[in-house]
């Protein structure tokens, strides 16, 4: 038997060389269209990616310290909802780590808060040097949850854990010279990556005048929520003035100088006609750049209107009577 | 290479991948994926991406000055309405997300703060661009009229850098390469004019009139 040259398939099922191009043509466009799309969106995120970036990296929290003594609702404590713990401890301002609020969080961890001292010197009686654990041993802790107002018209409450700052100043004596009180930030390149550029004068430095010091609202805060600071919230001490703007707390310091002059802060250095002195909150007041008459609470979708002195005005006001707050912001 | 094919895909590539981002934070916003503050999250990223966008349509012409390439030409419209798009996109976030529709703040805002005015002016620059980016435009208007028309993108690509650096606070880098770039794309866009000057005043030396 012959064998049969293979079947071939009927002509119908042959496939016009006409219309074999043209679906060759077809995928290859569909190709580069789908290789261009993807190519153009990648493009954009990466360009776009400091605005909108997932935090990669999250600082686990410096373990609990002991609970303060619970307590009721302070007099000082607002008993709005606290922001929670984490954006708490990831939308921070603190530029010695970068200028993105997520930064402080992912780059804070070269910060090493320990062993940690703390100079205390100027008009002082008794100056000195001390560790900031046997500092913080003078004083009992309390919790104090305080709203937080940003000079970027954005809001937290959060629940601190310090002691007053006029407790330390009595246990140092100031000197009847003393009019004000300077706070320095730690100034280590190594630890502070941020201070390899020289955006902002470094270190950080900030000032109260002596009464807001030895106002009982204004605190010295070692831990937040329970627990101790985290290195981009200030670890391992910062200061809390919940009448004032956010940049007023300076982080991790390692300097409290009692002196006769009012002392140059930092953010007023780079920015005088921005950020003052004094930086009360104040609806009335607008900053340059925009409006502060109202503020977005993080979380909240609406804005809220802003409060005089962050709505501390019963403790507050009285320090500044008869002083123009527009002059003296 | 002189000329370069036609190219069916480019067009709708660009829309679909360009209008991806916007896609992702109106799907990421709403899931709190964007950071414990997802509206400035949102209003930054549409204001970069809104500036991206037009200094990429500003790079169609030098690039076909420098480069010879024709293909950029062809996809100039389509990042022209991409910005203006992302634009419209950075306001709305800013007046009905941020601001509530409140319009006393907004008409404060628009009318005392030079940042957020400059920012303003340069949408409002970009919406008869995109009006009459249509082959109808051009035709009822003429080229030549259209032409300078459009040259309205300088000025808005210009306040579009302004408004991000009185925006920053501190760290004016990433602003100031915009600016660099935008610098470096109108100066070959001026040398190209000064070319055909000096080569129109030759050919009138060469035959007076």
């Amino acid at each position: 038997m012959r064998d049969k040259p293979p079947a071939e398939p009927p002509s119908s099922e042959v496939t016009s060389e006409k219309t074999y191009l043209r679906r060759r043509e077809l995928l290859k466009n569909a190709g580069l269209f789908a290789g261009t799309a993807v190519a153009v969106a990648g493009g954009l995120h990466l360009l776009g990616r400091n605005q909108t970036r997932p935090m990669d990296r999250f600082v686990p929290d410096a373990g609990l310290v002991e609970q303060p003594v619970a307590k009721a609702m302070g007099p000082y404590d607002t008993d709005e909802p606290r922001t929670p713990y984490e954006d708490v401890t990831t939308y921070n301002n603190f530029y010695e780590f970068g200028f993105d609020k997520n930064d402080p969080a992912r780059f804070a961890h070269t910060l090493k808060p320990k062993p940690w001292s703390v100079v205390i010197d100027g008009e002082v009686h008794k100056p000195r040097t001390v560790d900031v654990e046997q500092l913080t041993s003078w004083f009992s802790l309390e919790e104090r949850v305080y709203r937080m107002r940003c000079v970027e018209a954005w809001s937290m409450v959060i629940p601190w854990l310090g002691f007053p700052l006029a407790a330390l100043l009595q246990r140092v004596e100031p000197t009847s010279h003393a009019k004000y009180v300077a706070f320095t930030t730690l100034l280590d390149p190594e630890q502070m990556p941020g201070q390899r550029r020289a955006l902002l004068d470094w270190p950080y430095t900030e000032g109260l005048r002596l009464d807001e010091a030895m106002n009982p609202l204004t605190l010295l805060a070692t831990g937040l929520y329970g627990r101790q600071l985290p290195n981009q919230n200030g670890a391992p001490l910062r200061l809390v003035v919940p009448w004032k703007y956010g940049f007023k707390g300076i982080k991790s310091i390692v300097r409290i100088s009692l002196t006769r002059e009012e002392p140059m802060t930092t953010w007023r250095l780079s920015a005088p006609r921005e950020y003052g002195f004094y930086a009360n909150v104040n609806p009335s007041v607008p900053h340059p750049r925009w409006s502060q008459a109202s503020e977005r609470r993080i979380g909240d979708f609406e804005r809220r209107p802003t409060l005089p002195f962050n709505g501390y005005a019963e403790q507050v006001a009285h320090l500044y009577t008869g002083m123009d707050l527009r002059r003296f912001y | 290479m002189a000329s370069s094919p036609y190219h069916p895909w480019l067009n709708p590539a660009l829309v679909v991948g360009g209008l991806s981002p916007l896609l992702m934070l109106a799907v990421q916003g709403p899931r709190g994926e964007l950071g414990p503050n997802a509206i400035e999250a949102a209003l930054h990223q549409t204001g970069l991406l809104a500036l991206v966008l037009l200094l990429a349509s500003l790079a169609c012409t030098p690039l076909r000055l420098v480069a010879g390439w024709t293909w950029p030409a062809r996809v100039r419209r389509t990042l022209g309405l991409l910005a203006f798009t992302y634009a419209v996109a950075h306001f709305l976030v800013y007046a009905v997300l941020d601001q509530g529709l409140a319009w006393g703040a907004l008409w404060a805002d628009v009318t005392e703060r030079p940042f957020i005015t400059v920012g303003f002016a340069a949408l409002v620059l970009l919406v008869p661009l995109a009006v009459t980016s249509t082959n109808r435009w051009v035709r009822r208007l003429g080229f030549p009229r259209w032409q300078r028309l459009h040259r309205l993108a300088y000025v808005a690509a210009a306040l579009g850098v302004v408004h991000f650096v009185w925006r920053v606070k501190k760290d004016i880098t990433e602003p100031l390469i915009y600016g660099a770039v935008l610098a470096l794309l109108m100066a070959i866009r001026v040398g190209e004019a000064m070319r055909k000057r000096r080569a129109r005043a030759a050919a009138a030396a060469r035959n007076p009139a």
